[in-house]
């Protein structure tokens, strides 16, 4: 077997740390998730707002990065699964007075069948053909949208009700929806780690690392890939249902080529085989264009452009690709140094 | 307000006198401010597709931050200085939504201004009422915005697709009172606005004078059949409710079948560039549109103070856009739309003060509207500009003639 299997990023991610590290990691997990729930109290309400498209961009991002990181196929068309997402909510409640929290299933449902029928003929195809290939479902999402415009609303899209919060809780709106979108975050993080950290994800690396040899080991390539494909849509739809419900509003234009793009340069930012690599790419999604035009009127894309090559430059394999190894090296070497290390070796 | 020019001493003295006379007096001697307006200053937000597909429509951007950059240097509005924050959407409404939030929550604007694009500002609308934050001079043509009851927030600001539409019908009824009509439309809001209005403006008539209607996608290769199944229909007046391709699509097919109706186009699909010689001169003579600005390629214009105003403006201030672009004209008068509203709102910059100013406009007269166009608006009328000018394509450029023409807001 060739030594191309076991690639750094697997490394990176899987069980191959130390379990004290592991102990360590959980310490961390729940730091931020301690964080994540005090953060609201301490800002505006447009923070709070831009903290849940952070969320929620990072959720679609992890969907990608399980197809593109994980199982190597490269999509240019997940704005397309987001707007699926984000449509089947809005035409739920709008049409059938369905509650908001109620269009999360159908909307994961819709992206995982979709997804599955869109991976089928994408097994015939491979890296830059299959790129073509969803970059055909992101150039019609805007136009198909407008095309079926009963269910749609067509151009002008559809208005949606807020939601509001329980009274019980005596928040507002904002932060009501921060803390609805943080829970399905934590839920799809926890749900993607228990995927890829065990078999079906193992299935998913061997098949991207060598279709042959996975092949040979007893995998079934295309139901594998086409699962990958179907699990993957289903994190975006989830995230553009979430989107649709926090905005307000849906309308083809907010689902152009550009989204798909964005999702993609989010993943590779923020490191595309990894997890947490999704929640710096919602960082970048989010914050970077913003930035770029604070910097500059004239040529925010330029800067928007800098910012990605030096991302790429310095970071490679994305910023968490690159910084996890370096952390994880930095506590296995603390491990070894410390007290208990004789503990840990017991225990081997 | 000593160091304004002529024309827009004018424009305030017309301002003041109508804003008095209707909602009698709105002056407290006091200040009183909302947020964004102080002594100082008045922070005005916007969002603009500065890049995307809609990019072409920053001209209008451009032009309003220009003009107000004009308003400061001449002393500003009442000695505040208008800070205009206009922020990119890209044409993506939750890229609007997010932009508003900023502009309204962390900016601390005043209001909303010319906010470009119809999804985008649905996409605002309900925010914005249920701030109470005014979202004035809408960037669109739809009809929706004229709705004081239910969005009593939110108004927009150039004739509407179906007023303009009431306006070609109010014509073929003044003229031709036995006209057998057939409309060719955009299958989308944008063309069902002009089908709508064209029913509603020919009133209890309607039934009998349409004699056919045909939709296309813009998806669709041509119009051929479309127009062929027209002309089948026996009509003699026709009116194409299209965006420009199809418009050139369909004065061209009209022609090459030799039919000859009288043929209406709207107001969106008039470019000479890019519509009338493309379809060929000959082939789009005597069609007939409609218009509320002045074209500044017109030679009419050139030697009156109004016109030397604009053209030292946009020397001075906009000499990035072309000065022939229409869209500048509506930047220009959109922005004096405002300063109108803000002038008279005097020392009373409270957000309700703002929008009722806004809706008790009389008569207005701008500069770089046709003469007789006036803005007027009232408590249950939120759409400015209800009248047009028709004018006629000979060949090389477009004519007006005849009256000017209201058209029923709704």
């Amino acid at each position: 077997m060739e030594k191309r299997i076991a690639a750094p990023e697997i490394l990176a991610e899987t069980p191959a740390v130390p379990a004290t590290a592991n102990g360590w990691r959980w310490i961390g997990i729940v730091a931020i998730v301690v964080i994540a729930a005090a953060l609201p109290f301490g800002l505006s309400k447009y923070h709070v707002f831009e903290l849940t498209m952070v969320m929620i961009y990072a959720i679609a991002v992890l969907g990608l990065n399980i197809l593109t990181g994980y199982n190597g196929q490269i999509s240019l068309g997940h704005g397309g699964f987001f707007a699926v997402g984000a449509y089947t909510a809005a035409i739920l409640m709008h049409r059938y007075g369905v509650p908001y929290w109620a269009t999360l299933p159908p909307a994961a449902l819709t992206g995982f069948a979709l997804g599955v029928l869109f991976g089928l003929p994408a097994l015939r195809f491979e890296g830059p053909y299959l790129a073509l290939v969803t970059l055909a479902m992101a150039l019609a999402t805007p136009q198909l949208l407008k095309y079926f415009d009963t269910w749609t609303g067509g151009q002008q899209g559809i208005n949606l009700v807020k939601p509001e919060p329980p009274a019980l809780l005596g928040i507002d709106r904002d932060r009501w929806l921060y803390f609805v979108v943080l829970v399905v975050l934590v839920l799809a993080i926890r749900i993607a780690a228990n995927i890829l950290h065990g078999r079906t994800g193992r299935a998913f690396v061997a098949i991207r690392d060598h279709p042959i040899a996975a092949a040979a080991m007893g995998i079934n390539t295309a139901r594998y890939k086409t699962l990958a494909f179907g699990t993957s849509t289903l994190f975006t739809a989830v995230a553009g249902a979430l989107a649709a419900i926090v905005i307000g509003y849906v309308s083809p234009e907010g689902y152009s080529l550009f989204l798909s793009v964005s999702f993609l340069v989010g993943s590779a930012v923020g490191g595309i085989a990894t997890i947490g690599g999704a929640i710096v790419g919602g960082f970048f999604i989010q914050f970077v264009p913003n930035l770029a035009n604070d910097i500059s009127d004239a040529a925010p894309w330029a800067i928007y452009g800098l910012a990605m090559l030096l991302f790429m430059y310095t970071m490679p394999r994305g910023v968490v690709g690159t910084l996890w190894p370096w952390v994880m090296r930095f506590f296995a070497a603390r491990k070894t140094a410390a007290p208990f290390a004789a503990r840990r070796s017991e225990r081997a | 307000m000593k160091d304004v020019v002529t024309s827009k001493r004018l424009i305030v003295a017309l301002v003041l006198a109508g804003i008095f006379a209707t909602a009698g007096g709105g002056i407290c001697l006091s200040a009183e401010y909302s947020p964004g307006a102080g002594d100082n200053e008045i922070k005005i937000g916007n969002t603009m597709p500065y890049s995307g597909p809609a990019s072409g429509y920053s001209a209008i951007g451009k032009s309003l931050s220009a003009y107000l950059a004009m308003i400061n240097d001449q002393g500003g509005i009442n000695g505040r200085k208008i800070n205009f924050i206009s922020r990119d959407d890209g044409y993506s409404p939750p890229k609007t939504v997010e932009a508003v939030r900023k502009l309204v929550e962390e900016d601390q604007v005043l209001l909303l201004f010319q906010s470009l694009g119809t999804p985008p500002n649905l996409a605002i609308r309900g925010y914005l009422n249920d701030n109470k934050v005014p979202q004035l001079f809408v960037g669109s043509g739809a009809d929706q915005w004229n709705d004081p009851k239910r969005y009593p927030w939110t108004m927009g600001w150039q004739p509407s697709y179906g007023t303009e539409a009431r306006i070609f019908a109010r014509y073929v009824l003044d003229n031709m009172p036995d006209a057998k009509i057939a409309v060719l439309y955009q299958n989308d809001d944008f063309g069902k606005d002009y089908v709508n209005g064209m029913r509603s403006g020919l009133g209890d008539q309607a039934g009998r004078m349409i004699v056919a209607t045909q939709s296309y996608e813009t998806t669709d290769p041509t119009v051929d059949s479309q127009v062929s199944a027209l002309q089948a229909s026996g009509a003699d007046v026709l009116l194409t409710a299209a965006i420009p391709k199809f418009t050139t699509l369909a004065i061209r097919k009209v022609y090459d079948i030799g039919w000859r109706p009288t043929q209406f186009v709207n107001s969106v699909s008039t470019s000479v560039g890019s519509v009338m010689k493309p379809a060929g001169a000959e082939k789009g003579a005597g069609v007939i549109s409609a218009t509320y600005t002045k074209d500044p390629s017109d030679s009419r214009w050139q030697d009156t103070p109004e016109y030397q105003d604009w053209l030292a403006w946009m020397k001075k201030y906009n000499s990035s856009v072309n000065v022939a672009d229409a869209l500048a004209v509506y930047g220009y008068a959109t922005a004096q739309t405002l300063v109108a509203v803000l002038n008279a709102s005097g020392d009373n910059l409270t957000r309700e003060h703002v929008m009722r100013v806004a809706a008790s406009l009389h008569d207005l007269r701008l500069p770089m509207l046709l003469p007789g166009i006036t803005i007027s608006t009232g408590a249950d009328d939120y759409a400015p500009i209800k009248q047009m000018q028709l004018q006629k394509f000979d060949g090389n450029s477009w004519k007006v003639f005849g009256d000017v023409i209201k058209g029923s807001s709704r």
